[in-house]
């Protein structure tokens, strides 16, 4: 399922709004998802699951076509932990 | 520091968008149902600009009851992970944030 999958299922579920409202609507949840995580806030969905950063220490890598070494610097990375809902109900789906 | 939750989100669409708070909460409601529903038909979720929600499926492997240190095999399964996109890994990386959670 892809972002406009996603809103036309919404619209079949919400007639009373517009497919633009409902567009809108997605584009403000996701946008406003990665700006709390971008300024280090976690987000916590019943349910569903929560975001948080993981912190990726610096390392010293290598430019895989000249084989120098690069010091890369500690950053942040997003990360998902599905909640129990949707753990069974995705692991459920297998046995089907 | 306080956890973005689906109230938040409904009032954020309240507030931007002007959905009325029933509209406002149904809304989040169906977003986060919807892309569950999908991941329960084995369907991936690709959210541009986001992220991508996969579904891997594990085979059984030995375990052990951390407690007991008993043997117990792990039951093959299905999980989902979760892929962030591009444009959300580079905003996050720009965190400057110093507390490694």
């Amino acid at each position: 399922m892809t972002k406009s999958e996603l809103i036309e299922r919404i619209v079949s579920r919400q007639p009373q709004l517009s497919a633009k409202d409902v567009e809108l609507a997605v584009k403000t949840l996701l946008d406003h998802m990665s700006q709390t995580l971008s300024s280090g806030d976690r987000i916590e969905i019943r349910g569903f699951g929560s975001f948080s950063l993981h912190y990726r220490a610096p390392r010293v890598g290598r430019n895989p076509k000249t084989g120098e070494t690069v010091e890369l610097q500690g950053k942040f990375v997003p990360h998902f932990k599905p909640g129990k809902e949707l753990r069974d109900q995705v692991n459920d789906s297998m046995a089907v | 520091m306080t956890a973005l939750t689906k109230a938040e989100l409904a009032e954020k669409l309240f507030e931007d968008l002007g959905l009325n708070k029933r509209e406002a909460k149904d809304m989040v409601d169906i977003f986060f149902d919807e892309i569950r529903d999908s991941l329960s038909r084995n369907e991936q979720v690709k959210l541009s600009g986001f992220g991508n929600f996969d579904l891997r499926d594990k085979r059984q492997r030995p375990g052990r009851n951390p407690k007991t240190g008993e043997e117990i095999p792990i039951s093959a399964r299905r999980v989902v992970t979760f892929k962030p996109g591009q444009k959300l890994k580079i905003r996050v990386e720009a965190y400057a944030g110093s507390q490694p959670q």
